[in-house]
């Protein structure tokens, strides 16, 4: 009998506890290292055995909409969301958001002063950085040595010009410059924003007023098509960042402005045909260094409506920790850790020597500050992007113009033209001016 | 057609089908290679085939899961779509009033709204009954979604079926269920196993709803999918290998099916 | 009993259908006449017909209905003659028909965000698609498809997708056609084109419009493809009335002016239906 109940107890207990065992759902971008996260959830769950994470991976745009839908109709399906520069401060600013608690070894100060203010409102910190980048210029060494080109730590506009028509040789199967022509705010757009900033504009003045017809957008604009019509490759206007990815790994590309992650893919020989040809610079700028290259990062965050508050900010406070980028590197090497979040990463000896853009990339991280990006004072918050919620929808319009114009199907100046008036619908839709 | 030459016939036939199923052909390929190979300049015929992205789709996400549910929703869908459809078909076809075409026409406009429309609202329906992230709540939409073009399909098959069969039945006393079961199942199969067939596959490609209505529970293949085309990285030759994943039991499964709807029934054999 | 026994069978489908239909429909109503941004949830002001107003005057708006209406047109049309041909193609014995009935409606089964996919980079790109591959082999230049014909390249996707559905139908219809009709008019010395034309024909008439009802539904709506290859542009050339509206509203979630293009979809596509049965609809009997 005393066996039979002791065995009954045993049973029950171990029910309790497996069914107290709660779902932590998470939604996530398919990013590499998001993907790399999931992989290694089991390391969190060993250590968490009453907390079973749940994955939605989703491609950003849908994950985006996903995720926006579920905070404003507070629908409560995620636990922890992961979000963008984007719309932390718009969300935050709302109060759609759990402030981040870190736990005692987290190190908050260690975390990038870019990343932190970009993910912060009035000093609260609402989502925790998993992965940041900024952007830079990867060029082919042995092509430009070759040429007689070198460039300082940040070329200038023209000195990239230069460059690509030294050493642009489609016979050869190599051209000059690939650049990002897709149309979208993430797209092309993000591209074209940092280039217009270091030509000294921006989007919208301090009245609110887009600036598409100014000055800067039309030189930064024309500057882009003429560059790309002579020293690009053919379909610029489709191409984002996998498409050039895979040119670049082909060897076709000489120059590339992108993300800082793409240096990772193109310096890896398991992957990239021309892995120790390729050097990095910043981004290149012609009236002011501001803005000229842009910050990203995907963090972590805890939706208002969450009913599992503090097992998501310990999911968190772990996947954003130094412990999780050792783990990273124990499992798979340096070289694949996320990088772009923390002080500690760049100051790692093993890291350094296995990714070699380190240092370029920690440097352009350094030099994006959301809050001050462009030449004349802007209203608005962000450096490739305007942190306002219609800037999505204007974002898409502009970009679209944009593809239009590099694909010659119309001029420039009527491409800005009409970016200009959808930019003013949706301004004056919002309610931003009369 | 008979008159056209055999040769002519077959030769023009293989060309055809060899054309357009080519791209499936190329994503098949595809499935093989490394991610590298998968866009080199020119494309590669020839190479070492690997199994390594279908080992990663099956390391990385819950394969098991998202066929499940998509086996789920759609044979129930299916089977709920046809319980209501062929029925009401049948009447329409057989019980033809003024009305009956208004009332096709009225089916057929209930879907004219588009789902990107309708996102909102359905979210804060499914949201209120407690139906998001729910197999039944999926299950529910696909039905509602196809049920006007099984209602077509089935009806325009019905009405293929020579009314002096169903005549020759009656005057021999049969009731409806036995005119049902003996006369318009067997005459109607293939124009069932079609419309079922047609279902069954627009509800395991259904995205727009799969995606939107779900979290973690009842994602479908087509979350799978959607978890594969990453903004930034090489993805092709991993998505490959997930879509050949996700499109073989149904390709599978109507290839079975084709033999019985190839097979159906002429009207030599009836009389 | 008479009266009854039709209306009680299809009284579930109509009852069902019209619960389906009437709630989202109503609340979509609702959110066309209000300002209801979900990023700024709050009162609902009215707004009369502000939110159509501005769906209507986006300058996208003429191109996104044309293109709607061509891409309607030109699938409709390609899947419904080529799927008649390759239905009479297949439809009498000659060796490995089975295998090639099912090769023909595999497009089907493919997801369309994977069919938009295998068109955009392993069709289509002019670098490394295997179409650039077979324009260089005959010495050509590889065209840019998706930026230089895009609503084209839009359509061909589409099409490739919805011919099998096409075959399926004209296949399966062809299957109860009348034998000893055709061996009679066999006999009377009719040709193929005749047999073709007083035989065949008639018979698939209501299939073919069967099917141009169903597609036209279905392609009204098309967005995956067009999300995910051309993005709706260049400019707005291969937008249309789904893109635009995700576009102009899903993207800064306005569900206001979402709803009001929703409902002008609605009526797009009522008057195309009006339409379509004038021409066809003698057949739908």
């Amino acid at each position: 009998m005393k066996f039979r109940t002791a065995l009954a107890f045993g049973l029950g207990v171990v029910a309790a506890a497996s069914a107290s065992a709660l779902d932590l759902v998470i939604a996530t971008v398919n990013n590499g290292h998001m993907i790399e996260m999931q992989k290694l959830g089991k390391h969190f769950e060993a250590a968490n055995p009453d907390i079973k994470l749940k994955w939605v991976t989703l491609e950003e745009g849908v994950l985006r909409q996903r995720v926006t839908t579920d905070i404003a109709t507070k629908g409560g399906q995620f636990d922890v969301m992961t979000i963008g520069m984007y719309e932390t401060p718009i969300w935050g600013k709302k109060g759609w958001l759990n402030e981040i608690k870190p736990d005692a070894t987290y190190d908050v100060d260690d975390l990038l002063p870019a990343m932190r203010n970009g993910l912060s409102v009035d000093g609260k910190l609402y989502a925790a950085p998993f992965y940041g980048e900024s952007s830079m210029l990867m060029y082919r060494k042995d092509l430009t040595d070759k040429a007689g080109v070198k460039f300082e730590e940040r070329p200038t506009w023209e000195q990239v010009r230069d460059a690509a028509a030294k050493i642009h040789d489609p016979k050869a199967g190599v051209y000059g410059i690939c650049l990002r022509g897709k149309p979208g705010w993430g797209d092309n757009m993000a591209f074209l924003t940092t280039m217009v900033n270091s030509f000294g504009g921006q989007w919208f003045d301090m009245a609110w007023k887009p600036q598409l017809e100014s000055k800067p957008w039309k030189d930064a604009v024309t500057f882009y098509v003429d560059l790309l019509k002579k020293y690009g490759p053919p379909g610029s206007s489709a191409n984002s960042f996998n498409e050039i990815l895979a040119l670049y790994n082909e060897g076709k590309c000489g120059m590339w402005i992108d993300a800082t992650i793409a240096a990772s893919f193109i310096t890896d020989p398991k992957q990239s045909k021309v892995a120790d040809k390729v050097a990095f610079a910043q981004g290149p700028y012609s009236a002011t260094q501001k803005g000229a290259n842009w910050l990203w990062a995907w963090a972590l965050a805890i939706p208002a409506g969450s009913k599992n508050t503090d097992a998501a900010q310990k999911f968190i406070n772990w996947s954003t920790s130094k412990a999780y980028i050792q783990l990273v590197a124990k499992e798979k090497g340096w070289a694949a850790v996320p990088t772009g979040t923390r002080k500690s990463t760049y100051a790692t000896p093993e890291f350094l020597k296995a990714a070699r853009f380190a240092e370029a990339e920690k440097k352009a991280i350094d030099s994006a500050n959301p809050n001050d990006s462009t030449l004349p004072k802007s209203p608005y918050v962000g450096v490739q992007f305007a942190a306002i919620p219609e800037f999505q929808a204007i974002g898409v319009a502009v970009g679209q113009q944009m593809s239009s114009a590099l694909s010659g199907k119309a001029t420039v100046d009527a491409a800005l033209k009409a970016s200009q008036l959808a930019a003013d619908r949706e301004m004056r839709k919002g309610g931003y001016y009369k | 057609m008979k008159h056209l030459p055999l040769v002519i016939r077959s030769v023009a036939a293989w060309a055809i089908t060899l054309l357009i199923f080519f791209p499936l052909f190329w994503l098949f390929l595809t499935s093989f290679k490394t991610e590298l190979q998968a866009i080199s300049v020119p494309p590669l015929l020839t190479f070492t085939p690997t199994l390594e992205n279908f080992v990663e789709v099956q390391v990385r996400s819950d394969y098991m899961l998202y066929a499940k549910n998509s086996l789920v929703t759609s044979v129930l869908s299916t089977v709920l779509g046809l319980l209501i459809a062929a029925p009401a078909a049948y009447s329409m076809a057989f019980f033809r009033t003024r009305k009956t075409r208004d009332l096709l026409l009225w089916m057929l406009s209930t879907k004219m709204m588009p789902a990107v429309g309708a996102l909102v609202p359905v979210y804060v329906m499914a949201q209120s009954s407690g139906l998001l992230d729910t197999l039944t709540g999926l299950t529910i939409v696909f039905t509602m979604s196809n049920l006007p073009i099984m209602v077509w399909m089935l009806y325009s098959y019905f009405k293929d079926i020579p009314p002096d069969i169903l005549e020759a039945a009656r005057m021999d006393g049969a009731g409806i269920w036995n005119e049902f079961r003996y006369v318009i199942l067997p005459l109607g199969m293939g124009g069932l196993a079609s419309t079922g067939l047609l279902c069954l596959v627009l509800s395991w490609n259904e995205a727009f709803w799969s995606l939107n209505l779900s979290a973690a529970k009842a994602g479908t293949l087509a979350a799978l999918i959607a978890s594969y085309s990453s903004p930034e990285g090489l993805f092709w030759a991993k998505l490959s290998a997930a879509s050949l994943l996700a499109i073989a039991p149904i390709i599978v499964f109507g290839w079975f099916s084709q033999k019985q709807l190839v097979q159906g029934l002429t009207f030599g054999a009836v009389k | 009993m008479k009266r009854f026994l039709p209306r009680a069978l299809f009284a579930p489908a109509v009852i069902s259908l019209f619960l389906w239909m009437i709630v989202p429909l109503v609340m979509t109503i609702y959110f066309s006449f209000v300002r209801y941004n979900l990023m700024q949830p709050g009162d609902k002001e009215w707004l009369g017909l502000a939110n159509y107003h501005f769906f209507v005057t986006d300058p996208d708006f003429g191109p996104a209905i044309s293109n709607t209406l061509l891409l309607l047109g030109a699938v409709i049309i390609i899947t419904v003659v080529f799927g008649v041909l390759l239905a009479l193609l297949v439809n009498d014995p000659f060796p490995g028909r089975g295998i090639v009935r099912v090769l023909l409606i595999s497009p089907f089964f493919v997801m369309p965000t994977v069919n938009a996919l295998l068109w955009k980079h392993m069709m289509m790109n002019p670098i490394y698609g295997v179409l650039a591959q077979v324009w260089i082999f005959f010495g050509l230049q590889p065209v840019d498809w998706l930026t230089d014909f895009p609503l084209a390249s839009v359509i061909t996707m589409v099409a490739w997708q919805w011919l099998p559905f096409a075959c399926l139908i004209f296949i399966t219809s062809l299957q109860s056609m009348d034998r000893d009709q055709l061996e009679a008019a066999g006999m009377d010395g009719a040709n193929a084109l005749q047999k073709f034309w007083y035989l065949y024909l008639p018979h698939l008439a209501r299939p073919m419009a069967v099917v141009i009802m169903i597609e036209m539904i279905f392609l009204m709506s098309v967005f995956a493809e067009i999300f995910t290859t051309t993005g709706g542009g260049p400019g707005n050339e291969s937008t249309n009335i789904a893109f635009l509206i995700f576009k102009q509203a899903l993207m800064n979630f306005d569900v206001g002016v979402a709803s009001a293009g929703a409902l002008f979809a609605v009526l797009l596509a009522n008057v195309a239906a009006v339409f379509l049965i004038r021409m066809i609809g003698k057949n739908l009997d």
